[in-house]
């Protein structure tokens, strides 16, 4: 019954988008109020249904109703309650319907907080999202029906894949879906923008909020991931420029360059039309990193099912979206109109450069993951395309706009001076290029990466505590209290994920240039060193948990003789699928991880005698994940910021001023 | 300047990053392309000595060796038609197992054995990748076709 009422729910909120989708957008057309008024209670109708869908679903694999195709497939009666909620989107339908939940969750927000937006304006907005939901209940109900039965009823489940039977499997992929789906709603501004033909600094003051938390929650989400993928593959990597990680990693480039755009458009009423087609290629972006990775054509543990109908479906409905969109922009576009004037010395055009640098970083990265596609879809063999070149690339691309971060936030709108700019960040220059040389020397190994790499992290800090320092020494205020609130929020939110990229540059250069890795075999009692450390094996002991059993391999790690920690890697067998898996020992810290796998048992003595282990040492590894946070941080912030819940407001009343 | 002559010079600067980008890519996809070739090619020599590829195919049964006390294991790929020995020291995947399928990357050393760099983990127990099902797919049909002509099938 349960499963029934999910179903019918979904299909009801199929209905009520179409109406969502279509009525209001002919209401803003015709400029017929009650037509346009559809659009908010529409949205509210569509998201709770679709809530009750994704309840009746999570409510199935809470109570293991094996008679629902879906749950018997991806659970289990032996997994822990909390495993068998999350493993309501660990599947391809179950996914969706998360996507579903996110995008009309999306939308009901906007319905929240857009008292002060024009009706026209918020009618198209809705109507453009109840469009893009209209696409996906389609797909969710004629390719990917979460609801099917199976009867008769299986005695028991499946098993959820052990890789996914972790905490972050609770939290990643809503986090990165929250992201993901969250550039639907500067999609959606944008074309309501463009079929009303009226873009403005309003325009992007009302989106400018919600890209900032797309954005940021789409950094936390790919952060997870990464973090996850860190310490659940047992491998010690943290990013492997899997075409997976790239379909989220792509919107998350152009969500970037958006923000700054959106900077521009909104303080100075400049870069309109290239703002527009950002936010249509991040949410595109979206989509095709949707396409990717549901459609089977790529394999990995993201991609469950390979089904061509589902690709096709998706191909199509991407193939409109995109098409469509920038049909619109194509038509519209022209007449919006170049904003203020700006000298090839300003912020704008250090903004500019940030975007260009970003958008053919992004080009690099589709064009590495969609290339072996190609070539296979021609027929032309199988290849690959490594880590290598994503590195060389990527880091060649984004060391100048690294760079661009220490300047930009000093350079004034309009017309900077270079002369002032030296003036002003020769110290932080200085401190940044010391540093870069002292560190490397300290630490006794050196190459041309790791002094890029520090430099940039020194450089980014030195010149943001600069700015800050300038700042409050010139503030008109007395007093430290009254000079930290002479500046916005969405100022210190700049700050603060500046202050991230550092910290994960920082991160990113010193795990990279001086992670130590060893796969050893240690018989009981047999000693290893590894980067300072020494790692001395005690043998296994069974371990047993609510659905698997296994081993746990006894490593107690000294430095200088002192015990620091007892480190208990595991391998594991799962009852339901018969399948080892092996769970990482990690000692964290501050400063760097020790990271232990179990390999296998290497000597004719089974399992009591000597086994295969990886021992890595990885200096600041957690600064990669910390910096990433630190950005989303200061995302919240500056999505805090008074001026769009007060600004909005005044605005439009001196609109309506001025036509009165 | 004026504000023709200054989007000009944006389109300028634009196009000489575009330009940049394209050497670097171009350059790097020539270190970095990472070609895929069945058992049955490597044994007809056509993979390439000294650069690294990819193989795939089945793991043969019975054919995992390990150097005692070390990490150091061998293997043999095949496709059905022919055999590839593998060399490979590291840990292996949780999920590498004989008779399922494998990716190895590395390269061939002159006695024809394969020195695996990496060997590509699995996700999913029921997941075969796509390289290996494609390289028995091929061995596959290429059994079909008669036997006899088969030097001249290749």
């Amino acid at each position: 019954m349960i499963p029934e009422l999910g179903h019918f729910a979904l299909i009801l909120a199929l209905l009520v988008a179409i109406a969502q989708g279509t009525v209001p957008l002919w209401g803003a057309y015709r400029r017929d109020g009650a037509l346009m008024a559809l659009a908010r209670p529409a949205a509210r109708a569509q998201f709770v249904l679709v809530a009750l869908a994704f309840g009746c679903l999570a409510w199935s694999f809470a109570n293991n109703d094996f008679s629902v195709e879906l749950v018997a497939l991806h659970s289990n009666t032996q997994l822990p309650l909390h495993y068998r909620i999350a493993a309501t989107w660990g599947s391809h339908e179950g996914s969706l319907v998360l996507w579903m939940l996110m995008l009309t969750g999306w939308a009901f927000a906007v319905t929240l907080r857009s008292r002060n937006l024009p009706a026209a304006m918020l009618a198209r907005v809705l109507a453009v999202m109840g469009l893009v939901g209209v696409g996906f209940l389609l797909f969710l109900l004629f390719t990917s029906n979460p609801f099917l039965r199976l009867i008769p009823a299986a005695p028991e489940g499946r098993d959820l894949n052990p890789l996914l039977q972790d905490p972050g499997m609770v939290i990643h992929p809503p986090m990165l879906y929250m992201g993901y789906v969250g550039f639907s709603v500067a999609f959606a501004f944008s074309i309501a923008a463009l079929l009303a033909g009226r873009l403005d600094a309003t325009w992007a003051r009302w989106s400018r909020p919600w890209t900032i938390a797309a954005w940021s929650f789409l950094t936390i989400g790919i952060a997870l991931g990464s973090w996850w993928a860190y310490y659940e593959l047992g491998w010690g990597g943290w990013w492997f420029w899997d075409p997976v990680e790239n379909a989220s990693f792509m919107p998350w480039i152009v969500g970037t360059a958006l923000l700054h755009s959106l900077a521009v458009t909104e303080k100075r009423g400049t870069f309109k039309s290239w703002t527009v087609l950002l936010a249509i290629i991040a949410f595109s972006l979206s989509l095709l990193g949707t396409f990717l990775v549901r459609s089977g054509v790529l394999t990995s543990v993201h991609a469950f099912a390979t089904d061509p109908a589902r690709g096709v479906f998706i191909l199509i409905f991407l193939a409109i979206v995109i098409g469509g969109s920038l049909i619109l922009y194509a038509g519209r576009a022209g007449s919006v109109g170049g904003g203020a004037q700006f000298a090839p010395v300003s912020r704008e055009s250090f903004l500019l450069a940030n975007n260009i640098l970003l958008v053919v970083a992004c080009a690099s990265v589709l064009l590495g993951t969609l290339y072996p596609l190609v070539i296979d879809a021609l027929g032309a063999g199988k290849i690959s395309v490594g880590p290598p070149y994503f590195d060389s690339v990527f880091y060649a691309l984004t060391a100048p706009l690294a760079f661009l971060i220490g300047i930009g936030p000093m350079a004034s709108w309009r017309r900077a001076t270079l002369p002032d700019l030296w003036t002003r960040l020769r110290w932080a220059l200085a401190v940044a290029i010391v540093a870069a040389v002292v560190i490397p020397l300290m630490r006794g190994r050196i190459s041309p990466l790791i002094v890029v790499g520090l430099f940039l992290s020194c450089w980014i800090a030195a010149s943001t505590v600069t700015l800050v320092i300038q700042r409050f020494r010139h503030a008109p205020q007395s007093g430290l209290g009254a000079k930290l609130g002479a500046n916005t929020s969405a100022w210190y939110g700049m700050v603060v994920a500046h202050l991230g990229v550092a910290v994960f540059i920082a991160g990113v250069t010193l795990v990279k240039g001086y992670e130590v890795e060893q796969n050893v075999t240690l018989d009981r009692d047999q000693s290893v060193e590894v980067g300072g450390y020494d790692f001395t094996f005690r043998g296994v002991v069974p371990v047993n948990g609510p659905n698997y059993a296994g081993v746990a391999g006894v490593v107690e790690m000294r430095r200088g003789g002192v015990l620091l920690d007892t480190l208990r890697p595991e391998k594991r067998i799962y009852n339901a699928g018969g399948n080892p898996m092996t769970e990482a020992a990690i000692d964290a810290g501050f400063f760097g991880d020790r990271y232990v796998s179990l390999g296998e048992p290497v000597s004719d003595k089974g399992t009591e005698g000597a086994w295969a282990l990886r021992v890595y040492v990885k200096p600041f590894i957690d600064w990669v994940w910390g910096g990433c946070f630190l950005m989303a941080l200061g995302g919240f912030l500056a999505m805090a910021d008074r001026r769009y819940r007060l600004a909005v407001k005044r605005k439009i009343d001196a609109l309506v001023g001025a036509t009165a | 300047m004026k504000a023709r002559h200054r989007r000009f010079v944006w389109i300028g600067a634009g196009v000489a990053v575009l330009g940049v980008a394209a050497a670097l890519v171009l350059n790097a996809f020539q270190s970095n392309l990472v070609f895929f070739f069945t058992p049955t090619q490597v044994a007809a020599k056509e993979a390439p000595q000294g650069r690294p590829f990819r193989i795939g195919g089945m793991v043969e049964s019975g054919s995992l060796k390990r150097i005692p006390n070390t990490v150091d294991v061998t293997f043999v790929v095949t496709d059905t038609l022919q055999r590839v020995p593998v060399v490979y020291s590291g840990l292996l995947p949780d999920l590498f197992k004989e008779g399922k399928g494998v990716v190895a990357q590395g390269s061939l050393r002159p006695d024809g054995t394969f020195q695996a760099t990496e060997v590509l983990a699995k996700h999913d127990e029921n997941y075969m990748p796509p390289e290996a099902a494609a390289a028995m797919e091929a061995a596959r049909k290429h059994k079909s076709m008669s036997m006899p002509t088969l030097k001249e099938a290749k």
